[in-house]
């Protein structure tokens, strides 16, 4: 496994001779395949643990929404009193918030991607998946795309095709002297920098997170050296270590605040761009 | 030619802390001034609060894209 670091592949620790700090890069996201299956004698299909985690993750999000409303009743229990506060939370928080009355037809659109998302970013903490699924750029890109398809369409259905390619282009209401210069900025900015920006958003939070988390377990692991006491330097290594070991767990906290915040950011983002695209700007 | 000064290590470190002096300016101004009209006008911390985080969404998308560059393009 080139560059994956277990906690047991840093062998020499913190006060040994010529021992640097084996600080986690981008290899801590590339994973071995599992299996791979040949599809059509061609395309290989590689089922790397990321993509086991996000089926977990798209299994789970089914399997609890259906349990709890398979057999919905009026007076909701148990599980459906749970699962109702996050739908309500996304229709009053995000739907309505934004669009309105009109948001409620994309309830359930951004119900399944907020907690879709917020499984995906979950899973980083979780004990033995531990692995943010969403750090792997292609399944943010997926998702932006969705959203951009979805914004588009009905874009185009309810404005027309001429007209909404039009309305972005020339926003109307403003001076002619200044469409030469806002026409390629809204363009660029409504088809490729929102989708774009959307994925990295998500992708690089989770990115980050990760690598943070990791960097400073792998240093509460490093500056550990009970095997080569070395006095005053192991000292001051066993001191780092405790606060490497506290500030993961710190982290870790302030991770699940951040991945809760960018799954609401991505479908605010996302009950943004429909409601654009369902009326004109005016 | 003569080298008056040289850089050893990843300049995408100092790439991203460049990148972030913008996007942090424009965050706290963000916050700053929802704080501030949250405090003015309490009744209005729902529609405040959805644009705060809109706001600090669109500048911290610059500040990642800088994070991510180095890894992307190679150190």
């Amino acid at each position: 496994m080139a560059n994956f670091i277990t906690l047991s592949e840093v062998t020499c620790k913190f006060g040994d001779n010529e021992c640097p700090f084996p600080a986690p890069g981008a290899g801590i996201f590339e994973w071995q395949p599992l299996a791979s299956f040949n599809l059509f004698g061609f395309t290989s299909i590689e089922v790397t643990k990321p993509v086991i985690l996000a089926m977990l993750c798209t299994v789970i999000v089914s399997v609890v929404f259906i349990a709890a409303f398979a057999k919905p009743k009026l007076v909701p229990t148990g599980l459906q009193n749970v699962v109702e506060v996050g739908y309500l939370f996304v229709r009053d928080n995000i739907a309505r918030e934004i669009m309105g009355k009109d948001g409620d037809r994309f309830v359930p659109l951004l119900t399944s991607l907020f907690f879709f998302v917020w499984s995906m970013n979950v899973m980083a903490i979780i004990p033995g998946a531990q692995f943010p699924v969403s750090s792997r750029f292609a399944f943010p890109v997926v998702l932006a795309l969705i959203v951009w398809v979805v914004y588009m369409f009905l874009g185009m259905k309810n404005q027309g095709v001429v007209g909404y390619f039009k309305n972005i282009a020339f926003p109307p209401g403003m001076p002619i002297g200044i469409y030469p210069l806002l026409t390629p900025i809204e363009l660029l900015s409504t088809l490729i920098i929102r989708p774009v920006t959307l994925a990295i958003r998500l992708f690089a939070n989770m990115f980050a997170g990760h690598l943070l988390i990791t960097v400073f377990t792998v240093s509460a692991w490093y500056l550990l050296n009970l095997t080569n006491f070395v006095g005053f330097v192991s000292v001051i290594g066993y001191l780092g270590s405790v606060v490497s070991f506290i500030v993961t767990i710190v982290l870790t906290g302030f991770e699940m605040f951040i991945q809760a915040l960018q799954a609401f950011i991505f479908t605010l983002l996302t009950a943004v761009f429909i409601s654009s695209s369902l009326h004109a700007e005016h | 030619m003569m080298i008056l000064a040289e850089i050893t290590g990843s300049l995408g470190s100092i790439g991203y802390g460049l990148a972030a002096i913008g996007p942090g300016v424009g965050i706290g101004i963000i916050f700053g001034n929802g704080v501030q009209a949250i405090a003015r006008q309490p009744e209005a911390y729902g529609v405040i609060r959805q644009n705060m985080i809109l706001g600090f969404a669109l500048a911290e998308a610059l500040a990642l894209i800088g994070f991510v560059a180095p890894f992307v393009f190679g150190a």
